[in-house]
């Protein structure tokens, strides 16, 4: 397979594809030193130490990057693994946050209950969509799921569904707070929450793609026509790739809803979905640790990219004050220039350059 | 019958910007392959250089020239300099690099000339017609512009060597180099022609729509539907696909109030309006790829 690719980043592909593999370990390392950091927290008032060594506020951002790398690894698994272009994941985000909005705010579900039924709905509602999108390929694919995340502010608003999705107004949520007098502040039992969540998400995820189903999404990737001959039953595949990555997502937009407890139709335009392509292509394409980091991203221009933009605008004289989308669409472009594995594909290539002068250095 | 009627005239109108959309979506296509996701925010653009250009003065025969040709230029710079060295990319990487187009010229108008609603005059005379009652004169201006567009580029392509090198370079790159067809810009052409045609009708929109940044987000999605049902190969069937989806959007809207009347249940209306849109994208491309008038492709395996 691997020497067959000959595709014009098919060198790149074969990379990112091995490096996801090999990284993961850290990954891993990384995700233990983060779940273990509130439990540290948590100790704190015990012992008598100051109880907010780290805000309450870091902790929502904290969330935030997690809820968005989920999202991201959703976009990845059926962009940049199964190579299936989506530019309408806003919309599987959206139909979790309904979901949950709706079970919560309607039949008083606890939130994290929802999670589940958020799952379910959200996989056959991805694989429903991932039928026709089977007939599409390339741009066309891209201009259909374009089209959707155009459309959804406008579905959520549709009368018939007003019973449940509030219309315009939206639906408030209650606030989510620690049971059985826990001693956490709710930003800090939010942030336990979405790691418990997100931790088997990107196992399940990695062990999937390690896995014989896994090679196939990337065998259909790079080769479908060989991928094919070898027996992969290629439609069914492909649906099913759209199914879980809109669950992923979905469950993603789920956990964002009970952060901000409130859904409403205009929070989940165009931008939404390009913000989850930003954070896929910045983080790295077809790459796990990639989700983590497009996440992180994500999150960080988020909260800076007016400060950015203010300063950049600032100190080049410019007449008028950037705003920070056009920070996003200079570092999409030269992003597909410079970096075209994102962060992750970066970090690999300094590991691997690292790795060989250490291996010269050894057999002098 | 008599609102039926008005319905279709507006349709008819609405159809005029999405045909001119459309048509810009397909001169791309035929030269490059590559779906626009740009095109609309490009063409917003160029309407308010329009708006700009009014406002320090100039009459708007003489403005509307000059960001036509501003359009071609940043057109042709965008083919040249942005996606040239990406030639032999995957898909993703150029539709990643039309999202960016995408954000950074919606944010530059943002940044540039503010996120509130400018209203835009229109440029064409009020006189009295027959059948004033259904048109006014901005939608007659709309359609005949529209008309008149495809009449030019109809004969561009027929009758100039210019046009027949586009032809030959879109169909068949290698024999057109051959022939001395210096393809690489034929390509940049095709760029900046789309350009010029998405600034006629961001120009002719803004009066109905108003100017704000985002107010081609659903005309595009209407103008894919249009260049989709007339096949996104063909410069006339995007121009009828645009008419019909302006018809057919007015139609919906209309038989859902009679429905409503009827029967007092609300199926469709004038809020679904997108959701129609992006039905007709996701039906004719998984049922008819290559829409009402579009070549089928057939590729060499």
């Amino acid at each position: 397979m691997a020497t067959t690719t000959t595709t014009a980043n098919g060198v790149t592909r074969k990379q990112t594809s091995r490096f996801g593999a090999g990284f993961s370990r850290n990954v891993w390392l990384l995700l233990i030193a983060l779940a273990l950091l509130p439990v540290v927290v948590a100790l704190l008032p015990l012992v008598g130490g100051p109880a907010e060594v780290i805000s309450s506020y870091t902790f929502l951002q904290l969330s935030l990057m997690i809820v968005y790398s989920i999202a991201v690894l959703g976009l990845n698994l059926l962009t940049g693994f199964n190579g299936q272009i989506s530019l309408g994941h806003g919309a599987f985000f959206a139909a979790g946050a309904y979901v949950a909005a709706a079970l919560v705010a309607h039949h008083h579900w606890p939130h994290m209950v929802t999670l589940p039924v958020v799952a379910l709905f959200c996989f056959v509602l991805g694989y429903l969509f991932g039928l026709p999108a089977l007939r599409l390929e390339g741009h066309y694919l891209a201009l259909a799921t374009f089209s959707l995340a155009i459309a959804v502010p406008q579905i959520l608003k549709y009368r018939h569904l007003e019973g449940v999705t509030g219309g315009v107004q939206g639906l408030n949520l209650p606030k989510i707070v620690a049971p059985w007098g826990l001693p956490f502040t709710p930003d800090q039992w939010m942030y336990l929450l979405v790691l418990v969540v997100a931790v088997p998400i990107f196992w399940f995820t990695r062990n999937l793609l390690d896995s014989r189903t896994g090679r196939a999404l990337m065998a259909i990737r790079d080769q479908p026509m060989a991928a094919a001959t070898m027996g992969i039953n290629i439609s069914q595949y492909k649906a099913i790739t759209f199914g879980l990555s809109a669950m992923i997502t979905g469950i993603a937009g789920a956990l964002h809803a009970g952060m901000f407890r409130f859904v409403a139709p205009d929070s989940y335009p165009l931008e939404l979905s390009i913000t989850f392509l930003v954070g896929m292509v910045v983080g790295g394409l077809a790459s796990l640790p990639g989700a983590i980091f497009g996440g992180i991203f994500v999150q960080v221009i988020e909260k800076y990219a007016d400060s950015i933009a203010r300063s950049l605008s600032s100190t080049l004289h410019l007449p008028i004050d950037i705003e920070p989308w056009t920070i996003y669409g200079i570092a999409l472009i030269l992003l597909v220039y410079l970096m075209p594995t994102g962060i992750a594909g970066g970090i690999a290539r300094l590991r691997r350059l690292m790795n060989n002068t250490g291996r010269r250095s050894g057999t002098s | 019958m008599e609102q039926l009627i008005q319905q279709v005239a507006a349709g008819l109108a609405n159809g005029a910007i999405y045909a001119c959309l459309a048509l810009a979506l397909v001169m791309i296509f035929v030269s490059t392959d590559h779906i626009n996701f740009a095109q609309g925010n490009l063409a917003m653009f160029s309407a308010y250089l329009v708006w700009q250009f009014l406002q320090w003065g100039l009459n708007f025969w003489l403005a509307l020239p000059i960001v036509v040709v501003i359009s071609f230029i940043i057109g042709v710079a965008i083919e040249r300099f942005i996606l040239r060295p990406l030639h032999d990319a995957p898909v993703l990487s150029i539709v990643v690099v039309f999202i960016g187009l995408l954000t950074i010229f919606f944010s530059l108008a943002g940044a540039i000339w503010g996120h509130t609603i400018n209203a835009f005059p229109s440029p064409f005379p009020k006189f009295n017609f027959p059948g004033a009652a259904y048109f006014g004169p901005h939608q007659i201006g709309m359609i005949l512009t529209t008309i008149v567009l495809l009449l030019l580029l109809f004969a561009f392509f027929r009758f100039t060597p210019l046009g027949l090198a586009m032809r030959a370079a879109a169909q068949n790159p290698a024999s057109a180099r051959l022939a001395g067809v210096r393809v690489d810009w034929m390509l940049a052409l095709g760029w900046g022609l789309a350009a010029a045609i998405g600034a006629v009708a961001g120009t002719l929109v803004a009066p109905v729509v108003y100017l704000e940044p985002n107010m081609m987000a659903s005309i595009l999605l209407y103008g894919f539907a249009g260049a989709l049902i007339g096949g996104i190969s063909s410069p006339g069937g995007a121009v009828a696909g645009g008419f019909i989806v302006g018809v057919l959007e007015n139609l919906i809207s209309y038989f859902g109030d009679v429905v409503q009347n009827l029967t007092g249940l609300y199926i469709i209306g004038n809020g679904e309006k997108l959701s129609v849109a992006l039905l007709i994208v996701i039906t004719v491309l998984t049922l008819k790829p290559a829409g009402l008038f579009g070549r089928v492709s057939v590729k060499r395996v």
